[in-house]
């Protein structure tokens, strides 16, 4: 089967200049604003963050936690099905930003959300379902993100996949913590819960299909 | 008739220039800086700031230092799904909604039933400005002014039947004007209830108002229930019919999660929420979490309502 001149094209695409430029910034950029935001309503009364800031905070953080992590477990079909190969590397800084923001959101509900209320949070991680499954998702995340360097990956080898592996029950645990966290209003759950089966549904016909 | 207070942006007449004055420039000028400084000094009032409590209302229950909410977060923070789910989609999405005309029925177990267009509706009770603390069943809380009747005097000219125990509350139903309606995200139309001596409780409003204006459309417009020692959701919007029952009637979150929101749904510090804890509340404007009265301060009012229940089987 010939393939048409503009998919050709499409697949030919090298690295942009700016892309690494753009990679930074998405990563660096919407977290930390959240504080900045978060602060200047507090500081300066501006409605950036709405009437209930560190609330609304805390589920940013958690939804950008889920774009990150659409956006590392996106690089390899990306890969395969553009033949964007130099995506590749950008995969561990995904992944990090993830952990790091996830981390973000789990110190933030800890600290400015439930205020350090050692009563409260002792109950939250040994009763709460959804608290217990999100907690998870973070914990496995800790050894990947310890893991993810150079000098890890030459030592640990074939246990670095083995271990690495474990990246795709972050998605599922973290988008059923969103799920039972809201009371009725289910469709971004809904939303990303599809675009999760779908990267992860890619990868069980593509390992079927190429048996490596 | 409900009186509706200037907008502090609307011009009264008096702001107008009188034509004299509009030829001449100088005067002009001065009329129009005090046009301005009229503007921004009734702006003051709107309530980002501080405002003294008595001219918004009687405080009830108030603690010492409990301050009405500012409007744009009375009017801006609302949970009203029948407009969507995410809390700044009232305002957003209810900008077009009429709630004018509008009919109100009360029907049921009462001996004079009826449908009453709005004003003639209102003529049961005396229009009232009330500050009541409201607290919400996800931890925040605000104190609002609001303006409206008594529930009980609409039920005492309802007469109510033998047997009546209970009162249903239904917002109206009309996807083609609440376009959150038209998602099953809840049971449609939204409705609600109180025990018969709930609801002829002194405390228990039917509100047309908050900040002495009309309600916004968000708040529920042009009539909500007010029950400020229940969470929240019990203050349902936007009321078309008003029954009197012998049974206990089917409300909209207990049908949706029934582990979760119970019928009574008095606030409650010692009974958690089966996902969060209830002892404490994050009042809207502050950092610092504040802590939950039993029944949102009001104990002392309604308490006796309850004894010899076991509330946290009845929450």
């Amino acid at each position: 089967m010939t393939v048409p001149a503009w998919i050709a094209r499409v697949r030919g695409w090298k690295r942009p200049r700016w892309w690494r430029w753009a990679v930074w910034i998405a990563v660096l950029v919407p977290a930390p604003m959240v504080l900045v935001r978060l602060l200047s309503d507090f500081l300066l009364g501006t409605r950036w963050l709405g009437s209930n800031p560190v609330k609304e905070g805390e589920l940013i953080l958690g939804q950008l936690t889920i774009k990150y992590l659409v956006a590392t477990l996106a690089v390899t079909p990306v890969r395969r099905i553009v033949g964007w190969n130099w995506v590749q590397k950008d995969r561990r800084t995904f992944g990090l930003t993830a952990f790091f923001v996830g981390l973000a959101h789990f110190l933030w509900y800890a600290m400015l959300d439930i205020q350090f209320d050692g009563a409260e949070l002792s109950k939250d991680l040994t009763k709460r379902t959804y608290i217990i499954v999100g907690f998870m998702a973070l914990l496995i995340m800790v050894p990947l993100a310890v893991t993810s360097t150079r000098a890890m990956i030459a030592r640990l080898k074939q246990r670095w996949t083995i271990l690495h592996n474990w990246v795709y029950a972050v998605p599922v645990l973290g988008v059923t913590h969103w799920w039972m966290s809201v009371k009725a209003d289910i469709g971004e759950p809904i939303f990303y819960s599809a675009v999760f089966a779908g990267l992860l549904g890619w990868r069980i016909w593509h390992a079927r299909r190429e048996p490596s | 008739m409900l009186i509706r207070p200037a907008a502090p942006t609307d011009l009264r007449s008096s702001d107008i220039t009188p034509e004299p004055l509009y030829f001449s420039r100088r005067e002009w000028l001065a009329a129009a800086g005090l046009t301005v400084g009229a503007i921004a000094g009734a702006g003051a009032l709107l309530p980002r700031r501080a405002i003294a409590q008595q001219t918004l209302g009687t405080p009830y229950g108030l603690q010492p230092d409990d301050k009405p909410t500012p409007w744009d977060d009375v009017t801006g923070y609302n949970n009203f799904y029948e407009f969507g789910t995410d809390k700044a989609d009232p305002a957003a999405e209810s900008r077009h909604f009429k709630p004018r005309p509008w009919t109100v029925k009360v029907d049921g177990l009462v001996k004079k039933p009826g449908d009453y267009p709005l004003d003639d509706f209102l003529k049961a009770g005396r229009i009232e400005d009330r500050i009541y603390r409201h607290r919400c069943v996800e931890a925040w809380s605000m104190v609002i002014p609001w303006r409206g009747i008594m529930l009980a005097d609409v039920i005492k000219r309802a007469e109510p039947a033998p047997g009546a125990k209970y009162v249903e509350f239904t917002t109206l139903y009309d996807p083609a004007r609440m376009p959150g309606q038209r998602s099953p995200v809840l049971r449609w139309p939204y409705t609600e209830g109180l025990r018969l001596d709930e609801a002829m409780h002194p405390l228990a409003l039917l509100a047309t108002g908050v900040y002495g204006r009309d309600l916004p459309n968000q708040n529920g417009a042009p009539l909500r229930l007010v029950v400020p020692w229940k969470y929240g959701f019990k203050g349902i919007k936007s009321i078309v019919r008003i029954r009197l029952t012998d049974r206990q009637p089917d409300t909209a979150w207990n049908l949706s999660a029934p582990n979760e929101y119970g019928f009574y749904s008095n606030v409650n510090p010692t009974v958690d929420h089966p996902r969060w804890s209830q002892a404490k509340e994050r009042r809207i404007g502050e950092f610092l979490r504040r802590s939950t009265l039993m029944f949102n301060g009001y104990a002392a009012q309604v308490a006796s309502l309850y004894s010899g229940m076991d509330l946290r089987r009845n929450y």
